[in-house]
C-alpha cells in the first residue's frame, strides 16, 4: 500500500454539529492544535433543523423555577434507564452553558424584560409533577438550532479553529495497544485519502435517522459515528430507542416542532376530537413524545385516522391566530407552506409519527471518554476515544428524550469533552504509532468499494433497508416482524457486501460518499435490530405488542450492542446522582 | 420533462457540456427540483451536487435553475421548468468544481472578512446580556441568512469584483452585527468596511433580493450600512 499522507492535530473532532462545535471551541480556546473534520460545511450540520429551543432552568418565565424540576422530567421521560448523575449534570451546568450561548452572541428572542423567552415543551413540570406544566425551553423563535449552529460555527472563526470541511472520515484508526489514535478520511473535493492523526477523537458525527424510509433526518444522517465505533470494536448503547416523534408533516417527514403544542396547538382525529385528553389527562398534547405517538398510532389504526386512507391526524394551530403564528412560528409557516401546501393559519396539518432521534450511542463517561465493557461486566474507558451529542449515550435520554433537551445535550457534553481534554493534553498523551496493518485495517472498506466490478446498486439496496426498517422497528414493535428482520437484514448484508461503486473518479464523487454511508447505515439497522428483538420489555419509545408492561425486574439497565459476535449484553443505569437525593422508579403517567 | 444536467467531471471530461436525461413527473402532485435530482442519481450516481437537509434550511443545494438561483430543495418543479424542459446549472460567478458543486471558498472568505461574531470585550454578567424586543427585533430579517450563496452569485457587482466587494450575504451578515444592541464594536466595523469597494460596488440592482430563498432583503442591508457609513465619516 501506498503511504497516506498524515495531517497531525491535538484534537481532532469528527463532525462540525452542535456537540462537536462547542467542544471544538473549547479547546481552540485553550491553544491546542484542534480540527473539525466534517462531511459537510458545518453550518449545514442536522443541528440547523433544530426548531423548538434549548431546555434548562434559567428562571426567566418562572422565577422559581429549579434545576432539580428538570432533572426529575428528564428522568421520568426517560423512562428511568437515564442515567442520573448525567442528567444531574446537565440540567445543574445548563443555564450556565445557555448564558455562555448568548454571551457568544445567539440571538434569542426575548420577554419583555430583555430576559431570554421561553416556551412551553413536553413532558416538562414544576415542583416534581406536581405544580402543572412549566415553560422551560429558551427559543430564538423557531429556529433554535439555526441561531445556534451559526453561533458556534462563528464562534469558532474566532477561536481560530481548523475546518477540514467536506472530508469523510471512512474509520477509526486503532493502534496495537488499542488506543484511537485518528481516522482515515477521504478530501471529498480531491478524492485524497489521508491518515489525521490527533491525540484524541471525538465522534460528533450526529444521529442515523436515514435507516428508516420516512424521517425528520437530514439525508447525511447516516450513523458514519456509530458505525466506525463497532467497527473498531466500541459496543454500542441503547440503540433499539428510536424516537418518532409526534408530528412530521404526512408523507414528507419534515419535523414541526414541539414548541407548536406548546404555543397551544393540538392534535385532532376524524371526528375533531381531540384525543389526547383521553390518553394523558393532564398533560394532554404535551405528554411526552413516546406517548403522544403510540396515541396517533392506535387512533389510526382504530379507524379514526384523517385523510381519504385514514392514515394520518391533525394539528391544528389556526386558533392561535396568525400574530402568533407569525411571530412565534415563523419557520413552521414557511415549512407547511412550502412543503405541505396548507397554511397553519386557516387549515390544520397532516402529522403522523416520523422517525427523529437516536437515544442510543456509543456509551460515554460525562467527561465524553467512550466505554466499554470487559468481559467481566467492568465499565472500561476507551483510549482516545471521546464522543459528544446523538452519537454518544451518555446517557441522559434513556429511554425517550424529552423535546429540547438535545441541544442541551450537545453543548453541555460538548462543553464537558471539550474541558476534560484540555486537562487530558496539559498532562501530556503520547501513544504508539500506528503499524500500517492498522492503517490497512482502517482503509479496508475504501479499498473493497474500490476493488467492485460488478454488482447490485447501492441505491436500490438502501431503499430496501430503508423499507424493512421503517416497517419491522417503528412504534409498535412485534417479536414475528423482527425475527423476518433479522434474517432479511443477514441478507442484506450479503448484498451491500457485492454492490457496485460504478463511478470510480477522484474529484467531488458523491456516489463514493454514499457508498460508505450505506455501509454505515447497514451497521446501525443490524445492531437496532439484535437490540430491539433482544429487549423483552415495553419502555420508552420502545414499544412490543408482546411485551406490554415494563420490566423493571429484567430490564432497568442499558443494553449494550457488539458487533463483533451481534451479542448484547446489559449495563448497570446510573442511579448515583452527587447533588439530590435519586428518583426511583414509578409508574409513568402523563 | 427533459431534465438538462451541467456536467464537468475533472478527469473524464476535457470541458463542460450539458447532458440530457427523460424524467416522468407524477400526475398527482408536484416534485421540488431535489426530488428530481435524487431519483436521476439513483440510476446515475456519477451526477454530483450538495444536498443535506432537504427542507430549505442548511443552505447546501442552491444552483442556477432555468437560469434563476434557488434552492433546489424548496423549488416546485412547475414553479421553474418551461415547456417541460428543466435545465441545471451551478451557481453562476464561482469557479465549477465538478457538475453542480461550486468553490465556494471566496464566498466563505468574504463571510469571514466582516468578523461574523459578536465583539463585546465588557466581562459578561453571570446571566444573560439583556436585549429589549425592540432591540431584538432589529435581528429578524439578518440571522435566518443559510450562506447558501444564492444572493452573492446573481449580483452583477460581484461577478466584476469578486476579491473587492463583499457581495449581498456577507454585507447582510455585517449589518447583522452592527445591528446587535449586544455588540459594541460599531466603529471598527464601520472602519473596515470604509473603502470604494466593499460596501459601495452595490449598484442596487436587488438581484439578491429575488434570489433569496429565505425571502430576506440585502438590498436594504446594505443601504443601512451606506447611512451608517456616511453619518460615521460626518
Amino acid at each position: 500500500m501506498k503511504k497516506l499522507r498524515e495531517m497531525e492535530f491535538d484534537g481532532l473532532i469528527v463532525g462540525g454539529g452542535g456537540a462537536g462545535l462547542r467542544a471544538a471551541m473549547q479547546l481552540s480556546q485553550s491553544g491546542y492544535r484542534t480540527a473539525v473534520l466534517s462531511k459537510v460545511f458545518p453550518t449545514r450540520s442536522h443541528t440547523v433543523s433544530a426548531q423548538g429551543g434549548i431546555t434548562c432552568a434559567i428562571g426567566s418565565e418562572d422565577p422559581d423555577d429549579d434545576w432539580r424540576w428538570h432533572m426529575y422530567d428528564t428522568v421520568k421521560g426517560s423512562d428511568y434507564i437515564g442515567d442520573q448523575e448525567a442528567i444531574e449534570y446537565m440540567c445543574n451546568v445548563g443555564p450556565q452553558v445557555v448564558y455562555e450561548l448568548e454571551h457568544m452572541g445567539l440571538p434569542f428572542s426575548r420577554t419583555e424584560t430583555g430576559r431570554i423567552y421561553q416556551r412551553p415543551f413536553g413532558g416538562q413540570s414544576k415542583d416534581f409533577g406536581k405544580g402543572g406544566q412549566a415553560s422551560r425551553t429558551c427559543a430564538a423563535e423557531d429556529r433554535t438550532g439555526h441561531a445556534l449552529l451559526h453561533t458556534l460555527y462563528q464562534a469558532n472563526l474566532k477561536a481560530e479553529t481548523t475546518f477540514l470541511s467536506e472530508w469523510f472520515a471512512a474509520d477509526l484508526v486503532k493502534n496495537q495497544d488499542g488506543v484511537i489514535v485518528g481516522v482515515v478520511a477521504i478530501c471529498v473535493e480531491t478524492g485524497e485519502i489521508v491518515f489525521v492523526k490527533s491525540k484524541v477523537t471525538v465522534l460528533a458525527t450526529g444521529g442515523a435517522g436515514r435507516i428508516y424510509a420516512s424521517t425528520t433526518n437530514a439525508l447525511t444522517n447516516t450513523g458514519d459515528g456509530v458505525a466506525m465505533a463497532l467497527r473498531s470494536g466500541v459496543p454500542i448503547q441503547d440503540i433499539e430507542m428510536w424516537q418518532f416523534h409526534p408530528t412530521g408533516i404526512h408523507g414528507m417527514g419534515i419535523l414541526v416542532t414541539e414548541g407548536s403544542r406548546g404555543e397551544g396547538g393540538y392534535l385532532i382525529n376524524c371526528e375533531g376530537e381531540r384525543f389526547m385528553e383521553r390518553y394523558a389527562p393532564t398533560a394532554k398534547d404535551l405528554a411526552s413524545r413516546d406517548v403522544v405517538s403510540r396515541s396517533m398510532v392506535i387512533e389510526i389504526n382504530e379507524g379514526r385516522g384523517c385523510g381519504p386512507d385514514k392514515d394520518h391526524v391533525y394539528l391544528k394551530l389556526d386558533h392561535l391566530g396568525i400574530d402568533v403564528l407569525d411571530a412565534r412560528l415563523p419557520g413552521i409557516m414557511e415549512l407547511c407552506k412550502t412543503y405541505a401546501l396548507v397554511d397553519p393559519a386557516i387549515e390544520p396539518i397532516p402529522v403522523v409519527p416520523t422517525c427523529h432521534y437516536m437515544m442510543g450511542g456509543i456509551a460515554t463517561q460525562i467527561n465524553g471518554q467512550a466505554v466499554t465493557q470487559d468481559t467481566a461486566g467492568n465499565d472500561c474507558p476507551v483510549q482516545g476515544l471521546y464522543a459528544v451529542g446523538e452519537v454518544a449515550c451518555v446517557s441522559v435520554h434513556g429511554a425517550n428524550r424529552l423535546g429540547g433537551n438535545s441541544l442541551l445535550d450537545l453543548v453541555v457534553f460538548g462543553r464537558a469533552a471539550g474541558i476534560h481534554i484540555q486537562d487530558v493534553l496539559r498532562q501530556g498523551v503520547s501513544y504508539r504509532e500506528p503499524s500500517s496493518s492498522d492503517l490497512e485495517h482502517a482503509m479496508e472498506r475504501i479499498q473493497r468499494w474500490e476493488n467492485s466490478e460488478s454488482g447490485e446498486n447501492p441505491a436500490d439496496v438502501r431503499a430496501d433497508l430503508q423499507r424493512l426498517m421503517q416497517d419491522s422497528f417503528s412504534v409498535f414493535r412485534t417479536e414475528e416482524k423482527m425475527r423476518g428482520a433479522l434474517s432479511q437484514l443477514a441478507e442484506m448484508r450479503k448484498r451491500v457486501e457485492h454492490a457496485h461503486l460504478t463511478d470510480k473518479t477522484e474529484v467531488f464523487n458523491t456516489a463514493r460518499v454514499e457508498a460508505l454511508e450505506l455501509d454505515n447505515l447497514l451497521e446501525v439497522a443490524e445492531a437496532t435490530a439484535v437490540a430491539a428483538e433482544g429487549r423483552r420489555e415495553s419502555r420508552g419509545a420502545h414499544a412490543r405488542v408482546d411485551y406490554e408492561e415494563r420490566d423493571d425486574e429484567n430490564w432497568l439497565c442499558h443494553s449494550l450492542y457488539f458487533s463483533q459476535d451481534r451479542s448484547l449484553r446489559k449495563r448497570a443505569v446510573n442511579f448515583n446522582p452527587t447533588i439530590v437525593d435519586p428518583f426511583e422508579p414509578v409508574a409513568r403517567v402523563y | 420533462m427533459r431534465v438538462s444536467i451541467f456536467r464537468f467531471v475533472p478527469g473524464m471530461d476535457a470541458k463542460p457540456r450539458m447532458q440530457d436525461y427523460e424524467f416522468e413527473l407524477p400526475r398527482d402532485r408536484d416534485l421540488m427540483v431535489l426530488d428530481v435530482l435524487e431519483q436521476l442519481k439513483a440510476h446515475d450516481s456519477s451526477i454530483s451536487y450538495r444536498r443535506s437537509c432537504r427542507e430549505g434550511v442548511c443552505g447546501s443545494d442552491g444552483m442556477n435553475m432555468n437560469g434563476k438561483n434557488g434552492l433546489a430543495c424548496k423549488t416546485p418543479v412547475s414553479e421553474v421548468a418551461k415547456r417541460d424542459r428543466l435545465e441545471l446549472r451551478p451557481l453562476p460567478g464561482l469557479p465549477v468544481i465538478r457538475d453542480l458543486v461550486v468553490d465556494m471558498s471566496q464566498f466563505y472568505r468574504q463571510y469571514e472578512r466582516v468578523e461574523p461574531y459578536l465583539n463585546n470585550d465588557s466581562p459578561p454578567p453571570a446571566q444573560e446580556r439583556l436585549q429589549s424586543q425592540e432591540e431584538r427585533a432589529k435581528l429578524d430579517g439578518l440571522y435566518e441568512c443559510i450562506l447558501c450563496a444564492c444572493c452573492t452569485t446573481s449580483c452583477p457587482s460581484f461577478w466584476w469584483n469578486p476579491d473587492k466587494f463583499l457581495g449581498p450575504a456577507a454585507l447582510l451578515q455585517s449589518y447583522r452585527f452592527l445591528a446587535d444592541s449586544r455588540d459594541t464594536a460599531t466603529e471598527e466595523r464601520l472602519a473596515k468596511l470604509d473603502d470604494p469597494y466593499s460596501v459601495f460596488r452595490c449598484r442596487g440592482v436587488m438581484n439578491c433580493v429575488n434570489s433569496c430563498p429565505k425571502d430576506l432583503n440585502p438590498t436594504r442591508a446594505i443601504n443601512q450600512i451606506r447611512t451608517l457609513l456616511v453619518k460615521s465619516g460626518t
